[in-house]
């Protein structure tokens, strides 16, 4: 079954403040993904990874074409779908972890991999003693457990970002750059946690630079230049 | 040459002219038909001033007939300077007989007591009212005020006796204590202590009430439920007076007054002036009931 | 999953408010793309117009915009503090959203204002009443809702006041003694008294020091969590939007420019203006 089949899809930008600049940021994507595949996506900076991932998140909108994302409840484009329906989905089945956290000031490291536990009602026990044992197994020292994210490192806050997007079990995991600033051991972690959820039926659709990372976790690869896809290679094919 | 009787009386009978006596009684009727609910009036220019009982003279006068017997009383007394002066001043302009007897009476006009000796279906009993709008120390717009009782909104009320709870441990309000009239509207019972509250529930005289000053009238009907102001923990209680007698009469079931004789001690008597003298004299009195009389022990004994 | 979109909470439609004399040209002469909200044919103003959307149990919804843009001016109208022009508006919890709450009487205005909503403003002094204790002020909500019991009136303000870490002791201090973060926290404290299924926030952080903003912020935050209670939180300013909301709607002039999920109207904003506003963020 596929999980996401992407047809003809566009992005362009209309910057009203720049006189109406037009930038064309993705054209003619078309790709399917089965469910439980982990397919990476790899191009060069501004090759329009990260935006592609944005459309299929929503935090961009697809200017034309469909995602058709098929969800627990049946197919759903997430180009036409209602605001609404978007945020169900995020809550209940599609995950995104970006390149960079988002902090949130006065949120503990702890409370911070809790929140999407947290927004659904589960035990707040319970939910951090899970957000704790995630944190150690990604080897974030105990002592910056109780601590506010803001003044971490970037490897502490790569590892609370990823350990935050794993702790839900998506269906549907989107995933920018998880081991990019980590060392080799972390990165070992990271790829056996991101392949068990693979094992418990998640998709994945990973970016990475990483070619170790790559090797290890992925199915297919997804190369894109300047906005559209160049080559879809993979074992899978 | 034709005698013209029609002016042969200075001033019409009971005073006021019978245009404005009807106005008056529209204005009662409609008082009586919503209890509780003020209703705004003329408040006619009277031989003294404003604030010295003119509402409750205006309902006096406007609902006299010949053949009433009027008592007044001032704070529980027959005998004090406003109710004898007032007392005099209906009799002058009606020719009505005049008592003390309580039992007697058809028209009681008071100013800040309730009678100890129940009231019968054949009396009527008026206020004099200073400040009708009992939402006056927590709302000082009137048009608010008046919106608040349409819409039954209390909550003001309401949250000002928690806030006397909570500052001085109890509902500081010794007179003048807020009742709900049957169900909907919380009313100023005039300044009568919180003993004389019980007594309006579900009496058998019609209640009028009638501010001058504030130009104002309200009533309760016979057999109305007036409820004084209570949360459900901290519920209202009348003065207590368990450990207090009337030297007179050694009763204490009865609102008392505190004297000083000159030798400096101090004592209690029966405030109510025509209840002392029957008790004195050993006559049948029969005096209101309610929950919380029942609940204290006979003070005479 | 509930896919239904039929599971609404708050539904609004066509929500409008003019002051002055306005004509059959009003509307089409204001809005953003005359810049204006005057009618130049009248002179009458349009606060806001033609304002649509639907609210789901546990979203929070943020309207952003400048000062003037209308956006106080819709939750004013939703919480019965200003009268409509036109418009109407459902509730879910009342009579199963099928009554135009903005037609109802008085009293049953303020029936749903004590039972379904609460309203946080921007200035402490519109929400709390400064004659009374801040228990005073909690104890004023629960009484409207019917709660007549003096030692649950305090004991349900205590452990408020405790959620909105305002210490218990000051719970029969005025508020006028507190300071301007703690004012805050009285206010939500009273909002919140009922549980109730809608909270609206004015601006509810604008004028505290960033410190105290912060705590304030991570009290809704977390109240929102705990308590699943659908919000609709207005400010000017972006973070906060960003931090407190699933969907935001930007307004200029009266009306809605552009609704959309937050994370798309902050970093793909479609409208000349919201590009102008997210541009503009620090």
């Amino acid at each position: 079954m596929n999980i996401l089949e992407v047809n003809d899809l566009g992005k362009n930008f209309n910057l009203h403040i720049l006189n109406g600049k037009r930038i064309e940021a993705l054209k003619n994507i078309n790709f399917t993904m089965k469910e439980g595949e982990i397919i990476g996506l790899t191009g060069k900076s501004g090759s329009g990874k990260s935006s592609l991932m944005k459309c299929i998140y929503r935090s961009y909108l697809a200017s034309h074409g469909e995602i058709i994302y098929n969800s627990v409840a049946g197919k759903i484009d997430l180009v036409a779908a209602t605001d609404h329906q978007i945020i169900q989905l995020r809550k209940n089945e599609i995950t995104y972890c970006s390149q960079f956290l988002s902090v949130i000031p006065r949120v503990t490291a702890v409370d911070v991999v809790c929140e999407n536990l947290f927004r659904s009602q589960k035990d707040k026990f319970e939910a951090r003693e899970m957000a704790k044992e995630m944190l150690e197994k990604l080897g974030l020292p105990t002592s910056l457990w109780d601590a506010f994210p803001v003044t971490f490192s970037g490897g502490e806050q790569q590892r609370i970002n990823v350990a935050r997007a794993i702790i839900a079990r998506p269906r549907f995991l989107l995933i920018d750059e998880p081991t990019a600033s980590l060392d080799q051991k972390t990165k070992d972690v990271v790829v056996d946690l991101i392949l068990d959820l693979k094992q418990n039926g998640t998709s994945v659709l990973c970016i990475s630079h990483d070619e170790y990372t790559l090797e290890k976790l992925v199915d297919r690869r997804l190369a894109l230049y300047k906005g559209e896809i160049e080559q879809l290679e993979g074992i899978a094919e | 040459m034709v005698e013209n009787k029609k002016y042969v009386n200075k001033y019409n009978f009971a005073f006021i002219d019978e245009a404005t006596k009807k106005e008056i009684r529209r204005k009662l009727l409609k008082a009586v038909a919503i209890p509780g609910y003020q209703v705004p009036y003329s408040s006619p220019e009277m031989p003294i001033s404003r604030g010295w009982g003119t509402g409750g003279l205006h309902v006096t006068l406007a609902i006299i007939g010949k053949a009433d017997v009027f008592k007044i009383i001032d704070q529980g007394s027959d005998a004090s300077v406003n109710a004898c002066n007032l007392r005099e001043f209906v009799h002058m302009m009606t020719n009505c007989k005049t008592t003390f007897d309580t039992r007697e009476a058809t028209l009681i006009q008071t100013r800040h007591r309730v009678t100890e000796e129940e009231l019968n279906e054949n009396q009527i009993y008026i206020y004099q009212v200073p400040q009708p709008e009992p939402l006056r120390g927590v709302e000082r717009y009137e048009n608010k005020t008046r919106q608040m009782h349409g819409e039954a909104d209390y909550a003001k009320m309401w949250v000002s006796l928690y806030e006397q709870i909570v500052r001085h441990g109890d509902i500081m309000l010794g007179a003048g204590y807020p009742v709900k009239v049957n169900d909907r509207y919380i009313m100023a019972p005039s300044p009568i202590p919180k003993w004389d509250c019980p007594n309006i529930n579900q009496s058998k005289a019609l209640h009028l009430f009638g501010a001058g000053r504030e130009k104002r009238l309200y009533a309760v009907p016979p057999y109305t439920k007036v409820e004084p102001l209570e949360f459900e923990d901290i519920k209202f209680h009348p003065e207590d007076f368990t450990t207090r007698t009337c030297f007179k009469t050694g009763y204490n079931k009865a609102y008392l007054d505190e004297l000083y004789f000159d030798d400096g001690t101090r004592h209690f008597v029966i405030n109510d002036s025509n209840f002392l003298d029957k008790m004195v004299n050993n006559e049948p009195i029969k005096q209101h009931s309610n929950k919380y009389l029942s609940e204290l022990k006979n003070g005479a004994e | 999953m509930e896919r239904n979109d039929d599971n609404w909470l708050l539904r609004v439609r066509n929500l409008t408010k003019i002051y002055g004399e306005a004509n059959e040209n009003t509307l089409a002469l204001t809005g953003p793309m005359f810049n204006s909200n005057i009618c130049p044919e009248t002179d009458s103003i349009v606060a806001c117009a033609g304002i649509d959307f639907d609210l789901y149990p546990g979203e929070v919804l943020g309207i952003v915009g400048e000062s003037g843009s209308g956006k106080s001016t819709v939750v004013k109208l939703l919480y019965f503090d200003m009268e409509q022009t036109v418009g109407a508006a459902w509730l879910k919890p009342y009579n199963d959203g099928l009554i135009n709450i903005l037609s109802e009487s008085n009293q049953k205005k303020r029936f749903i204002r004590n039972h379904l909503m609460g309203m946080v403003y921007q200035n402490p002094r519109d929400g709390l009443n400064f004659r009374f204790s801040s228990g005073g002020n909690i104890a004023e909500k629960l009484i409207m809702a019917g709660n007549m019991h003096v030692g649950h009136i305090r004991e349900r303000a205590s452990d408020l006041l405790n959620k909105t870490e305002v210490p218990v002791q000051r719970m029969d201090d005025r508020p006028s003694s507190f300071s301007g973060g703690m004012q805050q926290r009285v206010q939500i404290s009273k909002a919140i008294a009922n549980n109730p299924p809608l909270l609206f926030l004015d601006e509810v952080t604008t004028g505290l020091d960033v410190s105290v903003q912060a705590r304030v912020l991570d009290l809704i935050r977390e109240l929102q969590q705990d308590l699943g209670i659908a919000m609709i939180v207005v400010s000017h300013d972006l973070s906060v939007i960003r931090m407190l909301t699933d969907r935001t709607m930007v307004m200029k002039n009266g009306r809605i420019v552009e609704s959309g999920l937050t994370d798309q109207i902050l970093q793909d904003p479609q409208h000349e203006y919201s590009q102008l506003l997210v541009s503009s963020l620090l």
